[in-house]
């Protein structure tokens, strides 16, 4: 697979260079929109990222590995991320996690990010997402779901078959 | 009656109230900033002329605002430490990770308002020469990054951004950055490392003040979404008016998260002071205290890493008695004042604002047990007490909450939190630790019973798995 950015997004990361008086304090925003191109961060794009920076590879690479929403492989197309800090620990999000794991044939007592083998769904634990009050709550992608149960998330599953 | 005090989110929740900057001037968006870059420089008696940048810091100092991010410093002293004579550039920062678990509160604010903190933003900037100011928002915040941009594209349009704000020749630009789901990126000096495209490792205190060697090594001021809010309306009413509100020393009104037992949970702006712990969790107009049959069991007063009170805790307090005089009191822990230096005199703090409120059916093992699994899971490393202590403690609440604990665990975690606490580069090391050391000493008995009864049932099973220290 070759690595290409498409001259329109290079475009935009070349004005996002123009935010900082050091061109490296871009490296996150960089990293943000190859990886919402691409689906994760290969070493093509750390390269070409500390490339368009004037960085060493590894300036970018220990940037991907500290940072845990970037990835370094591709992951579902719906990624799952239910919140297991207190709060929503508390209203349920153990129930909701391994309701969505059960519900797309992933593995209940396994740790960390689980894809499963369709490439459909990743579904994890994270950490709190500063919506504690209507816990449990579950990022799919970009969408934000509130007090969700057993069978919101089946609903949750639902919409995502749509698309 | 305790109630709310709307003034940061006086509009947020109001039927049709959008987050556009039309609606925001329709409320009176923009005024303040229209007035304060209207002002004149004052002369005072003794003739000497003061600038009305000045005034308004001034005017922040008068208002008593305390940071809103967690520490509760004043902001108008904070200011006042700007390194304004280096010659370099002053950055502002307004921290908008919002990571401590327990606190929603600046996400009301970024996603509904988002206007209010801009023009907090562009006030704080003109009063402290900032030319360029960032908002760093955390990652798992797309949505409210796009609407940040949006709003700060609208106030550029409107001439309250960019070059030449509103004809003053004051220039300012603001642009977002957003973090990558690092917990760390909320301290300050973790934040500026990310800002600066590195690892968000904090440095080190001394030398390492933002006020003076900041971003890019320059003097910064970092401040919290609520804060930069307030100085709006300190604008607005003026310091004094603001001062008003709250009660002395703790003054203004304060955006609290409710969260974890209760009927209802939610965002209560109160007057800071005016509210007690008791009345956030039980009153009709909070959160309604608990689900039936349940009893109040402990509460998390100010975001996770705060220490935890014990339902029935009494503190001793200073009070003015009613001849005029200080004594000293019991105050039950439902009783105190939900403010900084209540919850302080109480072992505790009010850090982010957050309360989590925990009833009898809960296990303070299992409790403790998530909070410190958040805490090994963002220690950044590097500190060996903290990244191997957070580790450790984590480690050892699972065990006991998976049926492999002893009854030594109590002590062995007190004893690993001490060696943590005061050992480390940031204050994430007491952020681990605190509640590791409140937790177990406030219900001892219930770690010990837990791993005792776990020690019985495996000596019973015939088996000496699981005993081992480490
Ligand atoms: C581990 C840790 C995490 C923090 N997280 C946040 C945060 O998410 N948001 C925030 O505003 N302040 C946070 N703070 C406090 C900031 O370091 C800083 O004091 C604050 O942003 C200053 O703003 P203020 O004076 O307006 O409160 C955190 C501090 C520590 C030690
Ligand atoms: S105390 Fe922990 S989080 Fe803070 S610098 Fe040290 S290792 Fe990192
Ligand atoms: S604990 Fe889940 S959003 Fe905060």
């Amino acid at each position: 697979m070759s690595f290409e950015v498409p001259s329109e997004l290079e475009a935009e990361l070349d004005e996002l260079t123009t935010h900082y008086p050091h061109k490296r304090s871009a490296s996150l925003m960089f990293l943000h929109a190859l990886q919402e191109h691409f689906g994760f961060i290969s070493s093509e794009a750390e390269e070409w990222t500390a490339s368009k920076l004037g960085l060493q590879p590894i300036n970018v690479h220990e940037l991907v590995t500290f940072y845990p929403m970037f990835r370094q492989e591709p992951l579902g197309r719906h990624q799952i991320k239910v919140c297991r800090t207190l709060s929503c620990a508390l209203a349920g999000a153990k129930v909701v996690r391994d309701a969505f794991c059960h519900k797309v044939g992933l593995d209940l007592h396994k740790h960390g990010p689980q894809t499963t083998p369709d490439g459909l769904y990743t579904v994890e634990f994270v950490e709190c997402l500063a919506s504690c009050g209507t816990g449990p709550v579950v990022m799919v992608n970009e969408a934000f779901h509130e007090h969700v149960t057993v069978e919101k998330a089946e609903q949750i599953l639902a919409g995502c078959r749509g698309n | 009656m305790p109630q709310e005090h709307r003034l940061i989110l006086r509009h947020t929740d109001a039927p049709g109230y959008a987050p556009d900057i039309e609606c925001y001037q329709r409320h009176g968006g923009y005024e303040a900033l229209r007035k304060a870059l209207a002002s004149s420089p004052k002369e005072l008696p003794d003739g000497k002329k003061i600038s009305p940048q000045e005034q308004l810091r001034e005017d922040v100092k008068l208002s008593g605002l305390r940071g809103r991010g967690g520490a509760g410093f004043s902001c108008g002293i904070k200011w006042s430490l700007v390194d304004r004579r280096s010659g370099k550039p002053i950055y502002l920062i307004c921290n908008a990770d919002e990571s401590e678990p327990g606190t929603f509160k600046d996400r009301q604010i970024l996603y509904k308002d988002p206007h209010q903190l801009i023009e907090g933003m562009i006030l704080s900037c003109w009063a402290n020469d900032v030319r360029l100011a960032y908002i760093y928002i955390r990652g798992e915040f797309p949505a409210g990054a796009k609407i940040l941009n949006g709003a700060l594209k609208e106030a550029r349009a409107k001439g309250f951004l960019g070059k030449n704000i509103l004809g003053t020749g004051y220039d300012l630009e603001i642009y977002v950055h957003r973090g990558a789901g690092a917990y760390i990126c909320g301290e300050e000096t973790g934040l500026i490392e990310s800002l600066e495209g590195k690892r968000a490792y904090p440095r080190i205190k001394p030398p390492y003040f933002p006020a003076v060697l900041g971003l890019y090594m320059c003097p910064t001021i970092v401040n919290n979404v609520e804060t930069l809010c307030a100085v709006k309306h300190i604008v607005t009413m003026g310091g004094a008016e603001f001062a008003r509100l709250g009660t002395p020393n703790n003054t203004g009104t304060r955006i609290v998260s409710l969260s974890g037992d209760v009927k209802r949970p939610g965002y209560y702006e109160v007057e800071v002071g005016k509210a007690s712990v008791g009345e956030l969790i039980f009153h009709e107009n909070f959160g309604q205290g608990l689900r039936e049959g349940r009893q109040l069991k402990a509460v998390i007063p100010g975001g996770s890493s705060s220490k935890v009170l014990k339902a029935g805790e009494k503190f001793k307090m200073k009070r003015k008695s009613a001849e005029g005089q200080m004594v000293t009191v019991d105050v039950d822990l439902l009783d105190l004042p939900y403010d900084f230096d209540s919850l302080q005199a109480a072992g505790t703090m009010s850090g982010s604002g957050a309360i989590i409120v925990l009833d009898d059916t809960r296990s303070m093992v299992d409790a403790l047990g998530n909070v410190s699994e958040f805490y090994a899971h963002e220690s950044c490393g590097q500190c060996t007490p903290c990244r191997e202590g957070s580790l450790w403690m984590s480690k050892a609440l699972d065990r006991l909450s998976h049926g492999q604990g002893r009854k030594a665990d109590a002590d062995y975690l007190l004893h690993i939190a001490q060696n943590i606490q005061g050992r480390t580069i940031c204050a994430f090391g007491e952020a681990c630790a605190w509640p590791v050391l409140s937790f177990v000493r406030k219900f001892k008995d219930e770690f010990e019973a837990r791993g005792a009864e776990q020690e019985a049932r495996r000596a019973s099973a015939g088996t000496t798995e699981g005993t081992s220290t480490h």
